[in-house]
């Protein structure tokens, strides 16, 4: 067989598959609108036309059903941690949650409160924490980057390299 | 009409079961005994020249030491411009009464809510349920004495403190 070098035309890219399903996924992160409080103001930022976060293909989606990602915004009491639970099981996998503020991360300023969960991350896993009372409009970019990037290290057809080795070769 | 000419004409509409007038504060105030609390703010609804159309917050203190729980009820009039301040004092080891639930509509969330924080017991409420905590709560936070549990509902409400982390 005759190599391909400078063979193909112009308008052929050649990637791997897993590349090309993760730039995919990165480009089009979908996310849930989750706002719980004040920092649902700064999702909203985040969202308009300075910061637009359209530009990474993320578009806010109003069903956890067509969502890949939920930004948890705000301050987390224990009833809404149920519903929080009942809303990340009904997104499809694979799917990414971005928490957002100190309340959300730990508890921020309520965590001695008697009825705020103590961060978002007893209930769900959590893949990035954006620190901030509320994080400007920079900072949730740059969270929604992070995932970009988690997500393009991923592999779905190619065997990690660290888990090849330790399976047993069929 | 002020504070102190509503005080005058309750005593003498309710001989024994208001006391205590206070009028050098903001809000002046007077205790009513729980068990007239209905028929006196009835009256301070519906009667000319007081007409108190508006129970502008209803809510509780809690004092441990005295053992009482403190119910306030602040009560305002349009019609002329005026308010007063109705306190009840309830034993804290079993407080309970009468809704007010028939005299302003209001009374049934407000109430709901000193229920939830108090757990003062309102009798002849339609609806005492717990207004913002989940039903499935145990205690009543906002007593001095409430502890927090360990976990609710399976969530941990436990979590390290960051700060003395950071001070050591």
């Amino acid at each position: 067989m005759k190599p391909l070098i400078n063979s193909l035309p112009e308008t052929v890219f050649t990637t791997k598959v897993d590349d090309l399903l993760n730039w995919g996924r990165a480009s089009s992160q979908w996310y849930m609108l989750f706002g719980l409080a004040c920092c649902a103001i700064e999702l909203m930022q985040t969202g308009g036309p300075r910061a637009d976060l359209d530009r990474f293909g993320a578009v806010p989606r109003a069903t956890p059903r067509q969502s890949d990602l939920m930004i948890v915004a705000g301050t987390l009491t224990y009833k809404m941690a149920k519903r929080t639970k009942l809303l990340y099981d009904q997104m499809p996998d694979p799917k990414y949650v971005i928490s957002m503020g100190s309340c959300s991360n730990c508890g921020g300023l309520f965590q001695l409160a008697y009825s705020v969960c103590k961060g978002v991350d007893k209930i769900i896993p959590v893949d990035v924490y954006v620190p901030g009372c509320p994080p400007r409009p920079e900072a949730l970019t740059e969270g929604l980057l992070r995932i970009q990037d988690k997500m393009m290290r991923e592999r779905w057809l190619v065997k990690p390299a660290k888990v090849a080795d330790e399976q047993p070769s069929a | 009409m002020d504070a102190n000419e509503v005080y005058a004409s309750l005593e003498k509409l309710f001989p024994g079961k208001v006391r205590d007038f206070k009028s050098d504060v903001r809000e002046p105030y007077l205790f009513v005994e729980p068990a007239a609390i209905v028929e006196v703010c009835r009256f301070l609804r519906n009667a000319p020249g007081f007409r108190f159309e508006v129970l502008s917050d209803l809510t509780a203190l809690d004092w441990p030491k005295q053992e009482i729980i403190q119910m306030v009820y602040h009560l305002f009039s349009y019609t002329h411009n005026h308010q007063i301040v109705l306190k009840v004092d309830l034993p804290r080891d079993h407080p309970r009464i009468a809704t007010l639930e028939n005299v302003w509509k209001v009374a049934n969330w407000f109430e709901r809510e000193v229920y939830d924080l108090f757990g003062v017991i309102f009798e002849g409420h339609s609806d005492l349920r717990r207004i913002m905590l989940p039903e499935d709560w145990v205690g009543y936070p906002l007593r001095k004495d409430y502890v927090e549990q360990e976990e609710y509902d399976g969530i941990s409400t436990q979590r390290a403190p960051l700060v003395e982390k950071l001070l050591r």
